[in-house]
């Protein structure tokens, strides 16, 4: 220690001393020339560093780590092509606000702009899909840049930030001493709700009738679980969860409507529709939440509580918009609120009868197997489990059939809908909640999409869960072209379809195939027992549709009416 | 805003303050573009603070599209305050160089008009001028009108500028 307070490190060594400044414990990365001096650094550091086989599983694997824990997710990618492969995941993660730092190497400063071999503008190429990102060019400036990163990509509405660090500024000696805080003069996210605001919004669930509470992902991302649960039970309030809001309300609970949206439940959609107060909480109403826009929620007065001001009255005309911290603005509106006495109790009632009337169903007395059948059984068997999917029918239907009690126990690719998401997501979470029943809930399109990931769980002894609902189709682009397009079942029958048992135990991994229902659970609980990663391979039923649906543009209390001919 | 005759004239001048770094000009026209926003022009220069830059940009779109600029700007970390100058009372400038045809027997027109227009000559070629005019984008539209059958034989304009009149400032948080 010199007498002015700094150390004389190498930028590699500021990297790694500056990650544990910030308490990252793990981080998921493959290596690659520019990154060499990071990786030297990383051989004999405490950070745990899990090596992927393929850089986009990096970038899900700490998404799946930030969703399951809470803490920023820190992934780690080479210059030019590794970088790139980032991509997806990044865009992932913006579009589902997760706190992310990516970090990547870069050619040196002196060459950039010459196209030199593995050279990439990853920053350029990231503006879209970043709340932030830099180029680091003098060395001094990496300490406070790696802070912002941290500080800008936890903080507000969360996102990734990306941090591209030319190999040169890797090897530059550096004066270091970690900041302490951060002063960006452009970025202070409003925390506290605005007090008259929320006096306005008491006055409006003071008088409501039928509200309905629609949560969505900021909930969980506020840790706002339990304040969600005061407030509806004080006002009793009926509440739906969007797909990132699955968990931000236990599932079980009297007053679930489960998701809404395109595939969401029929109580769910029409308690939208005749409501005459919507409280939405970190939720941005998206296309496949609302349906048409001109009919969602007509007769409602809109309450929009959220963190990021641009969300508030984007896609929905709002009476009144709260700006700020969900979980201080539920708690102040639940104790400023005067009724004790909810007058809802004639909605309740009409809601009992919606989901007497229009539970979620599938044809149960029939010798095949069914998915729905398979993930059932695995929300009656699994026990402390965090659910990831990937994106097709299957997630739709872990959606409907896993009842989330608790938050950040439900991962999935919501905004973005990236297939191949789920298996690295789950090694993530499971790293990160080595104590939780991890489970990815998967079809045979998507887990190929990421399948080299089973020699990364193997490696790190990762033992997660795969339940591959395989019915040899990209199901819910079949689905959509039975329904739409006269059963053109154009390049959707995947009949090179490996045995995905077999693939399993290549990678010295388990792999279980069930063909009948009577097998189900016996292989669910083998694998949750297993130390090593599993691959459950359901054949399940080919063409069953995910049901109810509401078409693309449609009011989402028209439901499709189908029946197969 | 109605204008005298009543048309719906829904332009906007933004006033954006930035942090002045490389990168930040790609962060808001990739946002423009990205989001669908209709950009008139957008100029931006150094302020008396170095470290912050001043964009002025001219944007139309009715009042929800206009709101979403702005809070999508906000959002973008290296912005550090915008300003709608549309309802206030601002000095709005901008400046042209037109080359013009200039022979000989038409040259002292040009020139009556140039002065009129409070516009300088600043070059003089054999067979061309170059005129430099200031103002509002009106009066450049009516200077430019005025030159088209001499034969305009380019043109640069730089895009609107614009300040608060009085002593009131773009205020942002330190």
């Amino acid at each position: 220690m010199s007498t002015n307070g700094f150390r004389r490190l190498s930028g590699a060594k500021v990297l790694i001393e500056s990650l544990g400044h910030e308490g990252v414990d793990t981080i998921f990365g493959y290596p690659g020339a520019a990154v060499l001096q990071i990786y030297d650094e990383l051989y004999d550091s405490s950070i745990h560093h899990i090596l992927v086989r393929h850089e986009q599983a990096a970038a899900h694997a700490a998404d799946g780590y930030a969703r399951a824990t809470g803490r920023t997710g820190v992934c780690l990618a080479t210059s030019g092509p590794g970088a790139t492969n980032l991509v997806t995941g990044i865009a992932t993660a913006y579009m589902d606000s997760i706190p992310l730092v990516a970090l990547t190497g870069q050619v040196p400063t002196s060459i950039i702009g010459n196209d030199v071999f593995q050279e990439a503008d990853i920053t350029g190429i990231t503006i879209p899909i970043t709340k932030y990102n830099n180029l680091v060019k003098n060395p001094q400036d990496l300490p406070r840049l790696i802070k912002e990163a941290f500080h800008i990509a936890s903080t507000g509405r969360p996102g990734p930030v990306l941090l591209d660090i030319p190999k040169d500024i890797l090897t530059a000696d550096i004066d270091y001493s970690y900041p302490e805080s951060v002063n960006i003069v452009s970025y202070k996210p409003t925390f506290s709700g605005h007090p008259l605001q929320i006096k306005k919004a008491c006055t409006l669930i003071e008088k409501a009738e039928r509200p309905v509470l629609l949560i969505g992902g900021g909930a969980i991302l506020a840790n706002a679980a339990e304040e969600v649960r005061q407030l509806a039970e004080t006002i009793m309030a009926p509440v739906t969860t969007t797909l990132m809001g699955k968990g931000a309300f236990p599932e079980d609970h009297p007053l679930a409507l489960g998701m809404l949206g395109m595939h969401g439940t029929r109580y769910a959609n029409y308690a939208i529709i005749d409501s005459d107060l919507l409280i939405a909480v970190g939720a941005r109403f998206s296309d496949r939440v609302t349906g048409k826009i001109q009919s969602f929620a007509p007769n409602a007065k809109v309450i929009h509580i959220d963190i990021d001001p641009a969300e508030l009255g984007k896609n929905v005309k709002v009476d009144v918009p709260i700006v700020g911290d969900a979980k201080s603005i539920l708690k102040k509106l639940t104790t400023t609120l005067k009724v004790k006495l909810p007058k809802t109790a004639a909605w309740n009632q009409k809601i009992i009868l919606w989901k007497k009337e229009y539970p979620l169903d599938y044809e149960k007395d029939c010798s095949e197997l069914k998915p729905q059948c398979v993930i059932e059984r695995i929300n009656e068997l699994v026990e402390d489990g965090i659910f990831v999917t990937e994106v097709g029918q299957h997630q739709m239907w872990a959606a409907h059939y896993i009842r989330c009690k608790s938050p950040r126990t439900f991962i999935s690719s919501g905004g973005l809908g990236t297939m191949g998401y789920g298996f690295p997501a789950a090694i993530g979470a499971k790293v990160g909640c080595p104590d939780k029943d991890v489970w990815n809930i998967a079809g045979d399109g998507s887990i190929q999409m990421n399948i080299q990931e089973l020699a990364t769980a193997m490696e790190n002894n990762v033992p997660v869960n795969v339940a591959i609902l395989n019915n040899g189709y990209l199901g819910m682009v079949r689905q959509w072209q039975e329904l739409f397009y006269n059963r053109r079942y154009s390049y959707t029958n995947m009949t090179g379809q490996p045995d995905f048992v077999k693939v399993a135990e290549a990678y010295g991994a388990v792999g279980i195939e069930v063909n009948r229902k009577e097998d189900v659970k016996d292989a669910i609980l083998a694998a949750s027992k297993s130390d090593r990663p599993v691959f459950l391979d359901f054949k399940v039923a080919r063409e069953e549709n995910v049901f109810p649906m509401v078409p693309a543009g449609a009011s989402i209390n028209e439901f499709v009416e189908y029946r197969r001919p | 805003m109605a204008n005298s005759n009543g048309v719906i004239d829904n332009t906007h001048t933004l006033s954006v303050l930035v942090a002045n770094k490389p990168g930040v000009l790609s962060h808001v026209s990739g946002l423009f573009s990205r989001r669908g926003y209709n950009i008139d022009s957008l100029t931006v220069g150094i302020t008396e603070s170095p470290d912050i830059s001043r964009m002025t940009i001219v944007v139309h779109g009715d009042e929800q599209v206009i709101e979403q600029v702005t809070k999508q700007l906000n959002k973008l970390i290296d912005i550090i305050k915008v300003v709608d100058l549309s309802p206030q009372d601002s000095v709005d400038r901008e400046l042209a160089l037109l080359k013009v045809n200039a022979e000989p027997e038409a040259r002292s027109e040009i020139i009556q008009i140039a002065n009129i227009f409070r516009a300088s000559i600043v070059d003089v070629g054999a067979k061309s001028l170059i005129i430099e005019v200031t103002g509002g984008g009106d009066k450049i539209d009516a200077l430019e009108e005025m030159m088209r059958p001499f034969g305009i034989k380019e043109m640069v304009r730089t895009g609107k500028v614009s300040l608060i009149r009085g002593n009131r400032l773009t205020q942002y948080e330190k």
